[in-house]
Formats: C-alpha cells, structure tokens, sequence
C-alpha cells in the first residue's frame, strides 16, 4: 500500500475531530485564555497584593472550608445513601433513588432561595433552631448546608455503580474466612469503593469550590465571615475593576485545574479497580 | 459528573438481604436505612416542598399574577429560548466529540477527553468573566462590537455563550463511554454491507445511542434553563430584556417579593422534576437496552 | 473467486502482528485460518476484507488489485465473532439491510428484496423468526443470522472471524457440519478464522496454520497433521510426546534409552528432539521385550472408543510424563493396572533440530498439558 494512503474504515474522522477541536477552542480554550492574558497586563505585586488582601484571603478560607466540609459530609452520607440503596430494599425507594439526582436538576438559585427560606431565623427550621442558639442562615453553616445540598449527587452517583458491581464472592469468601461484618466491610468493601468514594468527594469539592447561585442568598455575604471567592469576583466586576477580578479568577482557575487533574487521575485508578 | 446511564434503576438488593454474607444485622439495616431517610427529607424533600409551599403562601391568584406578569413571561421566553439555541449547538458538538473520541484512536484522545470535562470545574462566575474580558465594553473585541452596534455582553448572546459553555460537556459526557463500549463492530458490519457515511450513522450508530443521547440532552436542557452563576454575570439584570427565570427569581427575591420569587421558582422545580421523571424513564429504557445487550454477547 | 495475499506486514506500535504473509486462496475452497491468539490470523482477516489496512503489502480480489479499494466497495462478506446484528431491527431487517441502503439505482425493488430476504431466511432455516428481534435468538441462531445477512448482498468471498467462537460446544458441533454443508451447496469462496484445531480440520478444504505473525504451513487437513512442516505445527494440531537426544545411525539415543528411527537425514551424532503422537506410542506388557523403554501406568482414562493411558518415566527427577492412546480393544487386551511397570515403544518419531523447537517449545509446554517436561 502507498504510505499516506490508509484509508479509515469509518468516515468522518476528520469531520467529527475538526468540528470538536474548532468548537473547544471558540467556546472553551479562547475565553479561558483571555483570563490568564488579561492577568497578565498586571504586574506580580499588583497580582499578589490583589488575591493576598485580607478580604480576600479570608474568602477563601471561607470558600475551600466549607467546601471541604461540604464535601466530607458527603462522603459519609453520601455513602450510607448509596449503600442504603443497592443494599436494602424500602417502600419508596425507586422515588428516593431518582430525587437523589434533585441538586442536579434544580436551578441552584432555586435552591438558595428555598434553603434561605428554611434556616432563616422565621423560617421552617430556622425559628426552632435560633433560639437555642444556632444560626444558620446568613453565616458560614448556611454556606455549608447549601454545598452539601449541591454535593451529595456527586458521592452517591459515583460509589453506586461501583457497589453494584462489587461481587458478592468477594464478601463471602471474608466470611468463609470468619471475618465478621464490620471486618469485611473494613478491609474488603471500603478498599474496593475507596476509589469511587474519592473521586465522588473531590467531585463534589470541585463543585462546591466554584458554586455561586445556591450560596449567595443564604450567606449574608458579610466580609470576612461570610463572602465566598466567586462572589467577589462579581463584587469586583461590578466596580469595573476588570483586573482585580481576573486576578482572583486566576486563583481559582488555577484550583480547579488541579483538581480536575486530580480528578482525572481518581477516575482512571475507579475504572481499573472495576475491571480488575 | 453525571454518571452514563448507569444502572441503578435495576437494582437487585434482594440478592444482598437474603444472602448471609452481605446481610448486616437488622437494627444497623434499619438505623441506615433511618440515616438516609433523614438526610433525604432534611437535604433534598424539605426544599423541594418549601419551594411549592412559600409560592402557593398567598394562593393561587397571587401565584398566577405573578407568573403571568409580562416581566415573568419575557423571562420565561428568554430562559426557552436560550436553551433552545444552547442544546441543540451542544447536541451536535457531543455527537462529534463522542463519535471522534470513541470510534477513533489518536493521539492526544486521552488530553482532549480531559479538555471537554474542563468547564465542569469551571467556576460559573469565572465562566461569564471570561466572556465579559472577551466581548465586554472593555474587552478584546469590546471596541469592534461597539463600533459594529453589535451587543453580545448584556445581550442574548452573552446569555447563549455563557450557558453553552457551561453546559459543554454534557452531552458528550454521555456518548463517550456508551460509544466505546458498544465498540466499532456493527458500525463494520454496516460498512462491509455497503452503507455510507450517514447510511451508518442514521441506521446503526444513532439506535444504539439513542438513550444515552435523549439522557444527556435532558440534563444539558436542565443546565441550560437552570444557570444562574455564569449568566448573572453576562445578563446585565436588564428587566423585560436580558433576565432569564432564575435571574429573575434572584431579582424579585432581593425587593422581598417572595411570593412572586417562589412562583417562578416553582416553575424551574416542576421543570427540574420533569427532568427527573423523563430521566428515569429513560434510565429505565437504557437499562432495559443495556441487558438485551448483555443478553446478546 | 480467489484471493490472494502478498507480503503482507502489520505492525501495531512495536507489535508485528504480520510479518510478511503471502498465500493464495483458492476458488470456492474453504480455507481455515488456525493458530493461537495473537498469531495474527484475524488481523489478516481484516486486511483481506478491508476493515484494516496493511503497512505494507497487496491484496488481490481475482487477480484484481483490491489494496486500495474501500471496504464498501470491496463486496465481501463479513462475519463477525460476536454477530454484530443490529439490536434495533428485526432478523428480516437485519438481513435485508445490505439491500435497502444500496444507492436508489442499484437498489432491488422491495418486492424482490422481500423475496430474496425470505429464500436466505430458508436457506438458513430461520424463516419462522423473520420478525424477531436479536436479542430474542439463541447464540447459534444468530450466527446463522449474521452469515444470511452478509450473503444477503452477494458478496464475492466470504471472511468469517472465528464464528463459531462464543457459542457452546454442543452448538458449536451442530454448526460446523452446517457452515460444512452450506458451503458445498453454494460454493462461495471463504476464509474463516479460528484458534480450535478440531474445528479447522474437521471443516476446511485448505488449513493455513500461523504462529507470530507468519505462516507456519499450509495444507490439507491430513497433509497438516499428518506431515508437520515444523514444530510448532506438530504440538499445535494435536498432543506430543518430547525426547531429547543424539541421532546415532537409525536410533535417536535419549535419557530413557535407545528409541528406533524409521527414517534417517539427520546425520550421526546429531542433537534432535523426537515428536511423538500419544497414538504413535504403544505399550508392552512384556518387561523382557528390549526395544522401547520402561514406564509405571499412573492412570488409564477409558470411555469412548479410545482409551488414555498417562505414564511417568523410570528415569530422571522430576519424573517424566508420557500420554499413550490406544483403541478400547488393545486396551482390553492388556489389561493394563495403575502402578504397573511396562514398557512404551515409539512406532514413528519425527525429528527436529532443537534450535527450530526452542522457539515454539513455550507453547507447546504450555499449550497441551501432555508434555510437562522437557530436555
């Protein structure tokens, strides 16, 4: 055969890849490029004393720390949920199984207003729990009820399939062997879901990272207690500070690069522990 | 994110309740059964309900004014209209991507797989800046627009740009694995019979992806009609022009309009349960698919 | 029609997974493709229908040079190891497909595509499942299917990757005999490739055997099993007994002692491995008989029309193994007891220079389960 002349056996090859990468690059790879460009037009003590400023530090704080949390409470729950519906049968449980996926669907504003609405020191919850002294809404633990609402899909839909998948054998053998069943669920199960559950956490981490719309209305947005990064990148926007927002967006640009590597990296070690 | 069509619609406990290897002891069956109830009315049931209860608070005439106020119609139009323009465009880039990806190897699939994950990790705000850097009054293409008359930023486009972004991945997301592993062979048998390019692709390909595709549509639809983050950053709140439905729950939300706020809110509830009801029908469907598959080989 | 090959060679990254292939296939002979996985066998299938494209090399459809032709337009059949029907359409569906989607000129009428569809359903006997879906066929079924849908579009050779592969041994049988009798009715010229060598003798005109990309033989059935051209050949059509020795005159001199040559082009002093069929060994009773040499029964399998006897050797740590096949009535005759000492003669050995053997000898220690030691 003439080399150069291989011929696929499928068309469209070029077509499908063309139109895929000319699409990325106008929809994702430009815009996103125009942040780290425009960062650029600052100097490095501009840059540093923008996303190093008290405000802005203690936003982060508030941000990555309720995330993680958000995120840890959802790796436990999220895995009594996923093992609660692969495990057991309940009255029920089809339509548990499908509201599971609600965070997904619903409008995060939507559900901002509606927690709000919840906590808040007259709402449906809110009035029983400020008297005894715990205010949720408009603090940093509104922020945390709000991303663990928009997390818990991410833990649940990703353990799920890999606990279905999960031989029984395996479990009987531990028993066979005279493991009782905290032993196997220790050193048999909880190995084989590890890595579903981490990449469900870092999942729901990264979401919670960026979330706006679910966040804002029950925070307060008070300074340095309850103002979250996104926020004042709009904040910033909104004084036309263009530089300064691009700043903070870098930094957190950054984070969720990482943690989409990072991501990247669980999923592969999720997929071949299930084929093994 | 979301997961292909995975298979938990089916899901057999019954092979773990009887089996005394995979049985735990009643009482910790029924405290986490007990757990996950409870995390489920307080997390997921209690704001769904909140959601109806506060719109319906003043009744039904409230509720009906408040949604047929041409404001909440104008924002209810643009919200369909955005995601009418918004799926469709990434309907087309998920087959390409998908059938690039799944039927083909190349260098660099495992890099590019990677890039069309990246605006899930994007932060939404981060999302609509960058648009704003690229076609806002002090962007790239800032004083060429102005000069043309050409609005993208606190204009439809912007809202269209900003919601297709964010919504990128998740048809392709689908595909992709589906694709790979119904593998290349019936699309051979086609080819060796004679069929075409799209011979293939209407007759063969788009069968067997159909579920998977209709699923990934409806959750791009859900996006779509959903994002706040990234379009309140682009929209510019211009009542009656550039505020879709959650932008408009947020502004009648802050003048304390909660009945009207909960109306339009309700509206996007039913359209997220709708989402969850087609959804798990065509979860049913995959699955039904999928073992008939299984059945097969 | 025929087809034929010419230095075909395919490389996957460092792999070769052909390496300089050439044959010819004969007009409306069946020809199967054998050798282990890996071989290259189906790759070579696929290049030969199109689907995979050489790196170097020819391919030609009736003398005529295919290479650069697309698959679509090549006008073979095609079978695949798992069927690939298409689940969303019915079997009438399936099989009629290769004549729907033809260009609107070339296209039959339906009328005439009904006709065509119901005598391929007849002729794979599976009229009365014209409206079922795939997924409601058994395994064999679907084959049969698969192999009327492919001739549904008169193809000019038939290419068939391993199809009987996923089906179970009962069905497996059934269809061979029926693939058999299929092809002498219709005559269509096909290449079929399997890695089960009961299956490639009991059902080809031709066997072409592959091992590492190359051709190893090409051959009747008989002339394959009955003259190995190597090694690997011979351990690959059947289980082997190995003896390591010397060629001395017309006697290959081997640790269990002095076996008989029936032929003699090695010359003396010659270090060769001697190959010997479990049914060219026979047994004596009789320990005074001086030819052959001395084993100890360890288990006699009897059921069929032969009997299995495995030996281990008298000599040598680990012991040797040895499997022995006789006819139920020689058996009979012997009388043959576990722990009993005999004596095991060679009635042919077929030699081998050992360099040619170290090259296969993995696979043939690891493939059969007869020999487990060797020199």
């Amino acid at each position: 055969m003439r080399p150069g002349k291989r011929h696929r056996v499928l068309p469209g090859f070029p077509l499908a890849l063309g139109y895929t990468l000319f699409y990325l690059a106008l929809i994702v790879l430009i815009p996103l490029s125009a942040v780290f460009l425009k960062s650029a037009t600052l100097n490095w003590e501009q840059f540093w004393s923008t996303v190093s400023a008290p405000r802005v530090v203690a936003s982060y704080r508030v941000t990555f720390g309720t995330a993680l949390l958000a995120a840890a409470i959802n790796g436990v729950f999220g895995l009594i949920f996923a093992w609660v519906l692969v495990r057991y049968s309940f009255p029920g449980k089809r339509v548990v199984d499908a509201l599971v996926d609600l965070p997904f669907a619903l409008p995060t504003a939507v559900a901002g207003i509606a927690l709000t609405a919840i906590y808040a020191g007259n709402g449906w919850l809110g009035q029983w729990l400020e008297p005894l002294g715990v205010k949720v809404a408009f603090t940093p633990l509104g922020i945390l009820i709000a991303l663990t609402f928009i997390g818990l899909p991410f833990v649940v839909r990703t353990v799920q399939p890999v606990l279905e998948d999960l031989d029984t054998e395996l479990e009987e053998a531990a028993v066979s062997l005279g493991a009782d069943r905290w032993q196997t669920f220790r050193h048999i199960v909880l190995p084989a879901l590890l890595p579903a559950l981490l990449t469900g956490f870092a999942l729901a981490f990264a979401r919670a990272v960026g979330e706006y719309g679910s966040v804002i209305f029950i925070a307060g947005n008070v300074p340095m207690v309850s103002e979250i990064t996104p926020l004042l990148i709009i904040s910033k926007l909104e004084q036309f500070d263009y530089a300064g927002a691009t700043a903070i967006a870098v930094v957190m640009l950054v984070v969720s690069f990482v943690l989409l590597f990072l991501i990247n990296g669980l999923q592969i070690w999720t997929n071949r522990s299930r084929e093994r | 994110m979301s997961g292909a069509v995975v298979s938990h619609w089916v899901v057999h406990s019954h092979r773990f309740e009887t089996n005394a290897a995979t049985r735990e002891p009643a009482w910790v069956k029924r405290l986490l059964i007990a757990i996950a109830l409870a995390f489920f009315a307080l997390f997921l049931l209690l704001p769904l309900a909140t959601v109806f209860a506060e719109a319906l608070r003043r009744g039904w005439v409230v509720y009906f004014a408040a949604l047929t106020e041409p404001d909440a119609r104008s924002a209810i139009k643009l919200t369909l209209l955005v995601a009418a323009i918004a799926v469709p465009l990434n309907l087309v880039f998920g087959v390409a991507a998908a059938w690039a990806v799944a039927k083909f190897n190349f260098r660099g699939k495992q890099l590019l797989t990677t890039l069309i994950d990246l605006p899930f990790s994007v932060s939404p705000v981060v999302a609509g800046l960058m648009y704003v850097l690229l076609f806002g009054s002090q962007g790239w293409f800032g004083a060429w627009l102005l000069q043309n008359d050409f609005k993208i930023i606190f204009a439809m486009p912007g809202l269209v740009l900003a919601t297709v972004f964010v919504t990128v991945p998740f048809i392709a997301r689908e595909l992709i694995p589906l694709m790979e592993a119904q593998g290349r062979e019936d699309e051979e048998a086609a080819v060796v019979l004679g069929a075409s390019g799209w011979q293939i692709f209407w007759h063969v390909t788009l069968p067997n992806i159909k579920w998977g595709l209709l699923y990934g549509v409806i959750l791009c639809n859900a996006r779509a009609m959903g994002e706040f983050g990234a379009v309140s950053v682009v929209s510019g709140h211009i009542r009656g022009r550039t505020n879709t439905m959650p932008l408009y729950v947020e502004i009648l939300y802050n003048e304390y309009n909660f009945a009207a706020a909960f109306a339009v809110a309700s509206l996007l509830a039913l359209l997220a349960l709708l989402t969850l009801v087609v959804k798990s029908v065509v979860e049913w469907r995959g699955q039904q698919q999928l073992s008939a598959d299984q059945e097969a080989t | 029609m025929s087809i034929r090959v010419e230095k075909i060679v395919k490389r996957f990254g460092q792999f070769v997974a052909i390496d300089n292939v050439t044959l010819d296939f004969p007009t409306g002979q069946l020809v199967g493709l054998l050798g282990p996985s890996g071989c290259g066998k189906t790759t070579l299938l696929r290049i030969i229908a199109g689907l995979e494209s050489a790196d170097a090399g020819r391919v030609f459809l009736e003398g005529e040079d295919a290479s650069d032709t697309h698959v679509r337009e090549r006008q073979v059949g095609f079978v695949f190891q798992h069927y690939a029907l298409f689940r969303h359409m019915t079997v009438f569906d399936n099989v009629a497909f290769g004549l729907r989607i033809k260009p609107r000129g070339q296209r039959p009428a339906e009328s005439a595509i009904r006709e065509r569809v119901g005598q391929l359903l007849d002729l794979v006997q599976l009229a009365a499942l014209a409206q079922r879906y795939p997924a409601q066929l058994s395994g064999g079924q679907r084959q049969r299917i698969a192999l009327a849908r492919a001739l549904a579009v008169e193809p000019r050779v038939m290419l068939l990757d391993e199809p009987f592969g996923a089906l179970d041994a009962k069905v497996r049988k059934e269809l061979r005999r029926w693939l058999r009798s299929l092809h002498d009715a219709l005559h269509f010229t096909s290449v079929f490739v399997t890695h089960d060598q009961e299956e490639a003798l009991e059902v080809s005109d031709q066997v072409v055997l592959m091992n590492h990309g190359r051709v190893e033989q090409v051959g009747t059935p008989t002339q394959v099993y009955e003259h190995p051209a190597t090694p690997f050949v011979y351990g690959f059509l059947g289980a082997v007994n190995l003896f390591h020795g010397w060629v001395q005159g017309q006697h290959l001199d081997v640790a269990e002692g002095r076996l008989p040559l029936n032929y003699g082009n090695f010359p003396a002093g010659t270090e060769a491995l001697g190959f010997v069929r479990p049914h060219e060994l026979d047994i004596a009773t009789d320990l005074a008989d001086p030819s052959g040499f001395v084993a100890q029964v360890e288990r006699i399998l009897a059921f069929g029309s032969t009997a299995r006897v495995e030996l281990t050797g008298a000599h040598g740590e680990p012991r040797r193994l040895y499997e022995v096949e006789l006819s139920r009535e020689r058996a009979d005759a012997l009388n043959l007891s576990a722990g009993q000492r005999v004596r095991l003669k060679p009635a042919r050995i077929r030699l081998f220079p050992p360099e040619q053997v170290a090259e296969v000898s993995i696979r043939i220690l690891g493939g059969l389960g007869t020999q487990k030691a060797t020199h």
